[in-house]
């Protein structure tokens, strides 16, 4: 399916593109999950819905002189229901109904029925759907009443600004000048304490990596290239870039180093703890391959760890490395999956000498990753955030680094209250591709986003405008921003600063004794 | 103070006991922003990151034992070794060569994307692991000795060789798992390994003249920097080891659902 892609000329000639897959051909079981309806009177035989869908689930029958689907390929992207000009279409759950049962669900049944005809591992695309707790809905958020006022952010100053890295344990000051005397770690400072979380050129499309870049420099803040490397047309946006050294090590040489504000090292991600990544090679176009620096094609492959670091220590040199490799110019963060010790691991990983933690819960999302690793793996971001700050505050080392929570952030008050359980700043990713008309269909491992988001496809890339996506992904920021400065006004409070870790702020509903000890809140009333 | 004057222009000899890796590394920028293209290190005792922030073309010649990711990220500089070299030996290098005169140790050449790396006798586990290449960019990895376990894993690119020079005769490469993952670039091995001691992936063929041809030329170089017999060692016999699939884990997951490959079912396709 690939043959016109090239063989590295070292390779033998005979190298296949694909290892055989072991399949006998049989018919498929899978009912359709959607059903698309096209109002007949509406329809005006346009095609344009046709020409939307990427996925082959619309056709134009010329015969009938109507759009014909095919509702098995149908994923809910609503790529086609939006382009409709006279709203003819609808997307509606397929009427086949399963008898009920609670515990072999549709979807339990879909899965073994796809696995028995195919024997693969399954895959998906962002973060995990089954309902974990969300701890954020269980929080409630103080406000001033009668004792202290409440703050008008609309007339007096609020500040978000935060800034990343590490901090010195203490201060001297010089006698004589009053200026500073201890010499401070590299610091990065952003406007608003919301960035835009790893997505690499390769999971999402270049006009998508371009938006981030831009939205970042509009709105004071910093987007993250994942470990795909860094497109040279974007460097120009090296001050709000954070770069990626992943396994991989794709697209990692010392400009790549220098252009950056921050380097950050993968470790783990919240959707795909423990394991690597492998981009297949239908999404490695030309332009991903100069920008990864491997041959057009091929699939990239992360191993699962860094073979460079197999422990604290070897973190820690990798760590110095890159603070070598870049004169002790800028902080360099350690990215993990929210896992059953990520407190004692943050503690490891401050001792090691980072300057940056960020934290990836399980509701982490991700371009693709085995449906069975997303939605098992790790712990809800909520409790890792509060365990990892209460253990580096115990310990006397949280001034040492700079914490990033991570992993399904659906709005200002989520973010707000991560603040106040101890983070410095949070990380969107699923949020902003919403921003960028994600529906959160979950087919992004397929490299046919009808969005243009998830996808490499020249055609399917041009339908993200660089230039409206920044303005839609400024503009999400910007009313996160504002209404963080309400909150913070209703609490009386006009700095970020005094919430970070102020858990009294919070307080829990509907949780048990152990959950609201984990988080370090007090029950409502209390 | 533990720099000496250079003895000519450009030279520079820097006296590296007591320093700490971030001291001498400062000293070593300071030194090639003075102008200095060759910088002998006398001392060395463990002192990590040698040559990583020195994107220029500099000589060093290391005297004592160097430590830990040496080169790593380098891009440009020689680095000669006069002892054994340690761990991450040109981790994620990018350009440049290393020299080692003795052995290095685990994870050679990780990741490497360019440059070349010639170390004279053995090197430990995880050996080129990862290595990978861009049109010209392509590094070379070429091992005196023999390898441990995992040499070429997850390969994506690049040139390995290994000469087994450090076998004695009747003795056989010892090291599993080689090129496991491997879904580019070349190893070229002087003498045998049994088939499971490689990788599912690899496949293994003899050499043809233009393989033969670009061996000669870097197995020349190699005996160039250790003052070798090339002729000993062309004869081999070697063995090529390639990737058999460009897309190795192409069929470990369940194919998309059918839109995904762009096929509409025949029975639906009107006309």
């Amino acid at each position: 399916m690939t043959s016109t892609r090239q063989a590295p000329a070292t390779t033998q000639a005979e190298a296949h593109v694909q290892a055989p897959a072991y399949s006998y051909p049989m018919p498929s079981y899978l009912k359709p999950r959607f059903r698309v309806e096209i109002e007949d009177r509406r329809c005006i035989r346009c095609q344009c819905c046709v020409e939307q869908c990427s996925f082959g689930a619309l056709f134009f029958d010329q015969r009938r002189n109507e759009v014909g689907t095919v509702e098995q390929n149908c994923v809910a992207c609503h790529r086609c229901v939006v382009f409709c000009p006279t709203q003819a279409i609808s997307v509606l759950r397929h009427p086949v109904e399963y008898r009920e049962n609670a515990h072999w669900r549709p979807e339990v049944i879909e899965d073994i029925t796809r696995q028995a005809e195919t024997g693969g591992v399954l895959l998906t695309g962002m973060g995990s759907d089954k309902g974990w707790t969300c701890y954020w809905d269980k929080l409630c958020l103080n406000a001033s009443q009668v004792t202290n006022p409440s703050i008008d952010p609309l007339r007096e100053p609020m500040e978000l600004r935060t800034y990343l890295g590490s901090k010195p344990d203490r201060v001297e000051l010089d006698p004589k000048s009053g200026g500073l005397r201890t010499r401070l770690a590299p610091q990065v400072m952003v406007e608003t304490p919301i960035l835009f979380s790893a997505m690499s050129y390769g999971a999402v499309s270049i006009n998508v990596h371009e938006a981030l870049a831009r939205a970042a420099a509009m709105t004071g803040t910093l987007f993250n290239t994942g470990e795909g490397g860094l497109h040279p047309k974007l460097y120009s946006y090296g001050k709000n870039t954070i770069v990626q050294v992943a396994s991989g090590r794709f697209g990692v040489h010392p400009e790549y180093l220098d252009v950056a504000s921050i380097i950050e090292i993968k470790i783990g991600q919240g959707a795909k703890p423990g394991i690597g990544g492998h981009l297949p090679g239908e999404k490695v176009s030309d332009d991903v391959a100069f920008t990864r620096m491997i041959p057009s094609g091929t699939d990239a492959l992360s191993p699962a760890p860094q073979h460079d670091i197999y422990s604290i220590e070897d973190l820690s040199q990798l760590i110095h490395a890159l603070k070598e490799a870049t004169n002790y110019t800028k902080p360099v963060s350690v990215k993990i999956a929210a896992v059953h010790n990520s407190a004692a691991i943050a503690s490891g990983i401050a001792r090691a000498g980072a300057d940056i933690i960020a934290l990836d819960g399980i509701r982490g999302s991700t371009g693709a990753a085995p449906k069975i690793i997303r939605d098992n793996l790790g712990i809800p971001i909520e409790m890792a955030i509060a365990s990892a700050d209460e253990r580096l505050r115990k310990e006397g080392i949280r001034q040492r680094v700079s914490l990033i929570a991570a992993g399904g952030f659906r709005n200002s008050a989520d973010v707000i209250k991560a603040i106040a359980l101890g983070a410095d700043a949070v990380y969107i990713g699923t949020a902003a591709l919403i921003a960028l008309g994600c529906t959160e269909c979950q087919a992004c491992y397929t490299g046919r986003c009808a969005w243009g988001l998830t996808t490499t496809d020249e055609k399917l890339t041009k339908r993200q405008n660089p230039d409206i996506a920044a303005q839609r992904l400024a503009n999400l920021l910007e009313g996160w921003s504002h209404e963080m400065k309400e909150m913070l006004g209703a609490m009386g409070i006009n700095a970020l600063e005094s919430l970070r870790g102020n858990r009294l702020h919070l307080r829990s509903v509907g949780l048990t004794q152990q959950e609201a000890d984990v988080l370090g809140v007090l029950q409502a009333g209390a | 103070m533990h720099v000496e004057a250079g003895r000519d222009g450009n030279t520079v000899e820097v006296d590296a006991a007591g320093l700490s890796s971030r001291e001498l590394n400062l000293r070593l920028r300071e030194l090639v922003t003075a102008g200095a293209t060759h910088i002998k290190l006398l001392n060395v005792a463990g002192q990590r990151y040698i040559g990583s922030d020195l994107d220029r073309p500099v000589t060093l010649e290391i005297f004592g034992t160097p430590g830990n990711d040496l080169g790593s990220f380098m891009d440009g500089p020689s680095i000669i070794v006069h002892a054994n070299a340690q761990d991450g030996c040109g981790n994620t290098m990018n350009g440049g060569t290393i020299v080692v005169h003795g052995l290095a140790g685990d994870i050679t050449g990780l990741s490497a994307r360019g440059g070349k790396v010639f170390i004279r006798d053995d090197v430990g586990y995880r050996a080129g692991i990862h290595m990978k290449q861009y049109q010209e960019r392509c590094p070379v990895l070429v091992i005196g000795g023999t390898a441990q376990d995992f040499l070429g894993e997850y390969m994506a690119g690049g040139i390995l060789v290994v000469l087994g020079l450090t076998l004695g005769s009747g003795h056989r490469h010892r090291a599993n798992f080689v090129g496991t993952g491997m879904h580019g670039g070349v190893i070229y091995l002087r003498g045998s390994v049994e088939s499971q001691q490689l990788g599912k992936e690899v496949g293994v063929a003899e050499l043809d003249d233009q393989d033969k041809a670009l061996l000669q030329g870097i197995i020349s170089e190699f005996c160039g920097h250790f003052c070798m017999d090339p002729r000993d060692m062309v004869a081999g016999p070697f063995i090529k080891l390639y990737p058999r699939y460009l897309r190795p884990y192409g069929p470990l997951y369940a194919p998309t659902h059918r839109g995904a490959q762009g096929q509409v079912p025949r029975w639906k396709v009107p006309g």
